[in-house]
């Protein structure tokens, strides 16, 4: 029975610490693949092409690129979610499969804001791998819960449903949720979307709090200017790895023309970069 | 009033024909939820509509019809999950291919035997005056286990309904939980047949379900609401057919459907009436 339980319920892997946070080892991937993989007849097209990087524990990397440029595909294959058709992906060492504590933010139009839960209740969902099969939550669980919501500034929404809660308020109470999951790995797609200066800027306070308590942080974002000054690194994408990097090595007008072709104007004035992103930034389709 | 509600209980079909019906508005209305969350109405009234052979031939073979629906409903469930978890077919398009096909060839079978248009219509209406006390039995032992893995799982089929990626990054084995939530529908139909039939079925998962999604904000309440709403239909829906002489399952539905209508009117705050003024 318990390794029923088990084999239903794992509760996540020993890390090996003198690994990198994540590192990609050659991974590619196509359009067509499903979660094993596996390339239908119709898609040998690759969404992600060859892609390898590393990503040291603490760091906050923006991923940018036009729209289908494979940013929610890179953000799924670290998920453990969608399986890479080759190379590896190591998180601690270990496959993405073996952890618990990678959290996921989805874009926003991607949850059912209508669906009876309260804040307190979708933190709460956060805490359910460490919980267990058969257990209920306890004490200690309602208290981090508690001190997630602390933690996003959001303690006074706990009772609220989630459909009544603005933009900004629902990105913070998913942070609150990865907080609950103990993640020390964020995934975020497309946060800042819809999001007015403000509730961004909340957001950026919250994700650098965070990074200083040695969570990794990685958000696919479409905004050029916020991955240029919010981020230790940014990571410039178009189906493969095009640069990655401290951003003024990384938005170079030479490397956003590539990246970006037609979509983007680049006009160089006085050495800087000034970049107009003609994209709407509204979600990729599904890989 | 209290010789009302009382006259009926002199009957022992009457008594056995509440307890079932009472059974039958909880597990679905609870359940239920989930079919409305999930968005599965078509499924659940396809599945109901599918187990119509399995009974058919358990009725003709005189074994109890319970075991013939269980093995086609559950065989269904399964087979539909399958055919759309590998992407062959859309889940609408397999379903709606399973439907029709199993559900004429039940009618098929019928329709060679004799009796055909009452036994059609016992099986498409329920025919709950005639539960028997083994019926019963069989009734409450199933709504028992469906109640408990509902209860034994409600993290897991709540992470899995709300937030798929999260299921995933937890672990949580979310074919499993589907295929589990599928087994459960159908268990359920299997449960509800004779009080409300196959043709009603979706009535009962969904119509409290979404009575209570109007008046309630969070899962667990929902549920409760759910079911209460389930139970009170059931039981004044068998008054109203013992009265005045209507058919027992659609007499349930209409009263399911007339709380809908009043929740949907006068909501507080969610109300079409509120929302106008």
């Amino acid at each position: 029975m318990s390794e029923f339980v088990d084999r239903l319920a794992p509760r996540g892997v020993t890390h090996a610490l003198e690994r990198p946070t994540l590192e990609l080892d050659h991974v590619s991937v196509s359009f067509a693949a499903g979660a094993n993989g596996k390339t239908t007849k119709r898609g040998n097209n690759l969404a992600l092409e060859d892609v390898s990087f590393e990503i040291e524990k603490g760091e906050r990397v923006a991923v940018v690129g036009p729209n289908g440029a494979g940013k929610t595909t890179l953000l799924r294959l670290i998920v453990g979610s969608l399986k890479p058709g080759s190379g590896q992906i190591h998180v601690y060492g270990h496959g993405p499969d073996d952890h618990i504590c990678i959290a996921y933010v989805p874009q926003r139009n991607q949850i059912d804001w209508s669906f009876p839960a309260s804040v307190e209740d979708v933190v709460m969902m956060g805490r359910v791998g460490k919980i267990g099969l058969f257990r209920w939550p306890k004490r200690r669980d309602r208290e981090i819960v508690r001190s997630c919501l602390d933690q996003v500034r959001a303690t006074h929404l706990a009772k609220r449903q989630i459909g009544e809660l603005s933009g900004g308020q629902q990105q913070r109470v998913f942070i609150a949720r990865a907080l609950a999951q103990e993640a020390e790995l964020l995934l975020m797609d497309e946060p800042l979307t819809g999001l007015d200066m403000p509730s961004q800027s909340v957001i950026f306070d919250i994700l650098e709090s965070i990074g200083k308590t040695g969570v990794t942080v990685l958000v696919a974002t479409h905004d050029l200017n916020l991955a240029a000054e919010r981020f230790d690194r940014v990571m410039l994408i178009n189906r493969r790895l095009i640069a990655f990097g401290k951003p003024p090595t990384v938005l170079t007008s030479k490397n956003l023309r590539y990246a970006y072709g037609g979509q983007v104007h680049v006009v160089d004035e006085d050495e800087s970069v000034f970049v107009t992103d003609t994209c709407c930034g509204h979600g990729e389709e599904e890989a | 009033m209290v010789e009302f509600l009382f006259e009926p209980l002199q009957f022992a079909f009457i008594v056995r024909a509440l307890a079932a019906a009472a059974i039958v508005g909880v597990v679905c209305s609870i359940l239920g939820t989930y079919v409305v969350l999930r968005g599965m109405a078509f499924f659940g009234d396809a599945l109901a509509h599918t187990i119509l052979p399995g009974v058919v031939i358990a009725f003709l073979l005189g074994l109890p019809l319970a075991v013939g629906a269980l093995i086609f409903g559950i065989v269904t469930a399964l087979g539909i999950g399958l055919l759309t978890d590998k992407g062959y077919l859309k889940e609408d398009t397999a379903i709606g291919v399973i439907f029709a096909g199993l559900f004429a060839l039940g009618v098929a079978m019928l329709s060679a035997t004799g009796n055909y248009t009452v036994d059609l219509a016992h099986f498409l209406f329920g025919n709950l005056l005639a539960v028997s006390l083994s019926d019963l039995v069989v009734t409450a032992v199933l709504a028992f286990i469906v109640l408990l893995l509902v209860f034994l799982f409600y993290k897991e089929l709540l992470v899995v309904s709300f937030d798929q990626v999260l299921a995933e990054t937890l672990r949580i084995p979310t074919t499993f939980f589907r295929f589990l939530l599928l087994v459960l529908i159908a268990v359920t139909i299997v449960v509800s047949l004779q009080v409300v039939g196959i043709a009603l079925m979706l009535a009962m998962f969904v119509t409290p379900a979404a009575t209570a999604s109007l008046l309630t904000r969070r899962l667990p309440t929902m549920m409760a609401v759910s079911a209460a709403i389930g139970v009170f239909s059931a039981i004044s829906g068998v008054y109203v057919s013992f009265y005045l002489d209507i058919a027992s399952g659609p007499s349930v539905v209409l009263i399911a459907t007339l709380i809908f209508f009043v929740v949907f009117l006068f909501a507080p705050r969610r109300g079409i009436v509120w929302s106008r003024a």
